[in-house]
């Protein structure tokens, strides 16, 4: 890890004069991802901005009955907050599924938004990566390219976005409000992360000098009918190779609201809006629900190893629609598969 | 604490309460709350395994909480009451996790058991699990490359009056 200077923030005007102030600086949450980094020499930061201890811990009810959720809430007194559990249970399974209980206690909301990559040249300071060093290189698209991405990808970059958590925001449609030197904004979940494009090394559109201050999710959480479905190399404690979150209104058999949204495939959370449009008054069947995932899934592409994602995160889509639909979701303890 | 200005300052003075003693000491900011414990503190029972979040054997509690004292920094946790397994045993008795993990076998070589046990008293705090799959998942933090799995999913069920 490199020497670096220290601060603690007094208030959330203070850390963004911090950052503003130096542009190699950078803002500390839980430290679950930053420190790993720093500890790979792959961020180097001059100024550590700790904004731990910043009041924005709040979990509370905004005007049109939504929730606006601090920036700093740990993951898992977010998964376990009572609102959450019974009226956002996709965004509760999701957190859970991530990462362990330690790591849950103390990685952040914003934080786990900024969560980088886990490509391994991304981690490897020995090898080209365009997203760490512009300008050298892709060293997975011929290489081990096993967990990366089939959509969206670039020339430039082809790694995935490894938030459990983003995916279900994505498919429940949040907000993140942030705020910088400009003033206050708020941002769809789905228009904060970024494709890779050229310019790999921008993960998200957060601003230099911005700050995650909440997120917020709108009122309608589909708690009946939702499931959230990891798949990957051990049962736990490990990165998806695919994730799914769905989220269905259900009218009898027919679909009336259908949400969408996959992990593990693409630089965000991936969703497509024709898929849900399709589903849309039809009824809640395989066949239907097989339909949607090949528009979900269309223009997929592979690289040498990661083929088999294509039709793996088609069945998953499949399978967590029929788990939604069923209201039976993925337990992310008992992990047979429903 | 003051900020720390243009010298890279490698002596800054922080308190902790550790095991319930008020500690200070004066650390650099890149100290992590692990080597702070096993290098300045001396407390080795804590121990250091990936050193990146992976495996669970620097589980200490911090206020409570358990968390992986090797993604942690030392300065950010100013102030904080850390428990390590040093602390866990009270007036020459073990800890009942501690007394299980003996009943129950539940290691080998020993190295993963402070955290282990750490990640388990914090697992009880949490009031999450209630049966051998929720102690498996909500254990998934902690690897034990002996493979003492069974063996501590029955000694933690043995102190949750379970079995
Ligand atoms: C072994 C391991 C396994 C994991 N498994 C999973 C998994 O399965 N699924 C999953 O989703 N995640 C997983 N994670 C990642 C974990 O969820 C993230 O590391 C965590 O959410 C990051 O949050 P943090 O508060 O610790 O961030 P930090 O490390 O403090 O910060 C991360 C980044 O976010 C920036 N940042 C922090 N807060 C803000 C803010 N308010 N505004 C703007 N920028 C901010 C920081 O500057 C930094 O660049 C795993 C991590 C580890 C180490
Ligand atoms: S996929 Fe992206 S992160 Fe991985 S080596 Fe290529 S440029 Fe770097
Ligand atoms: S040493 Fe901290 S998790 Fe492995
Ligand atoms: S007892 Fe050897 S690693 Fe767990």
């Amino acid at each position: 890890m490199n020497n670096f200077q220290y601060s603690r923030a007094s208030d959330v005007a203070d850390a963004i004069r911090l950052l503003a102030a130096d542009p190699s600086a950078k803002l500390i949450a839980g430290g679950t991802n930053l420190i790993d980094l720093m500890k790979e020499n792959v961020e180097r930061p001059s100024r550590l901005v700790d904004i731990s201890r910043l009041p924005l811990r709040d979990i509370e009810e905004t005007a049109d009955g939504g929730l606006r959720i601090g920036a700093l809430v740990p993951n898992s007194d977010l998964a376990y907050h009572p609102l959450i559990e019974q009226r956002y249970p996709l965004l509760a399974s999701a957190i859970l599924a991530g990462a362990s209980a330690q790591l849950r206690n103390m990685a952040s909301v914003g934080g786990n938004l900024m969560q980088r990559t886990r490509c391994a040249y991304f981690y490897d300071t020995a090898t080209p990566c365009n997203k760490r060093s512009p300008g050298t290189g892709c060293s997975a698209l011929d290489g081990l390219n096993r967990n990366h991405a089939i959509l969206g990808t670039s020339r430039s970059c082809i790694a995935t976005n490894p938030s459990d958590m983003s995916v279900a925001l994505a498919a429940l449609g949040a907000l993140v409000h942030t705020a910088g030197t400009t003033g206050q904004r708020t941002i769809a979940l789905t228009d904060f992360h970024r494709l890779p494009d050229d310019k790999p090394h921008v993960d998200t559109n957060l601003g230099s000098g911005e700050i995650i201050t909440a997120i917020e999710l709108p009122p309608h959480g589909f708690a009946r009918n939702y499931s959230y479905l990891k798949v990957r190399d051990r049962l736990s404690y490990a990165f998806a190779l695919v994730s799914v979150a769905a989220a269905l209104e259900l009218e009898g058999n027919a679909i009336g609201e259908a949400r969408l949204a996959l992990g593990g495939v693409a630089h965000k959370p991936w969703r497509n809006l024709d898929a849900e449009a399709a589903l849309r008054g039809q009824a809640a069947t395989p066949d239907h629900f097989g339909r949607a995932a090949d528009l979900l899934l269309q223009g997929a592409t592979a690289r040498s190893q990661n083929g088999f994602k294509i039709e793996l995160a088609r069945r998953a889509v499949v399978r967590t629609l029929m788990q939604a639909a069923n209201a039976t979701p993925q337990s992310q303890a008992h992990k047979k598969i429903a | 604490m003051a900020d720390t200005t243009d010298q890279i300052p490698e002596r800054i003075p922080i308190n902790l309460v550790v095991n319930g003693a008020r500690r200070t000491l004066e650390i650099a900011p890149w100290t992590t709350l692990l080597d702070a414990l096993r290098d300045r503190l001396e407390l080795t029972g804590t121990k250091k395994g990936c050193d990146h979040g992976q495996c669970g054997a620097c589980t200490v509690l911090v206020d409570g909480r358990r968390i992986n004292s090797c993604l942690t920094l030392a300065i950010m946790k100013d102030g904080a009451e850390i428990t390590t397994i040093e602390g866990l045993a009270a007036n020459g008795a073990l800890h009942p996790l501690q007394q299980a993990f003996v009943d129950h076998d539940a290691f080998q070589c020993g190295y993963c058991t402070p955290g282990q046990i750490c990640s388990a008293a914090g697992l009880l705090a949490e009031g999450r699990a209630r049966d051998a799959d929720e102690i498996r998942e909500l254990m998934s933090g902690n690897l034990c490359r002996c493979g003492a799995y069974p063996n501590i999913v029955a000694a933690i069920e043995q102190v949750m009056g379970r079995s």
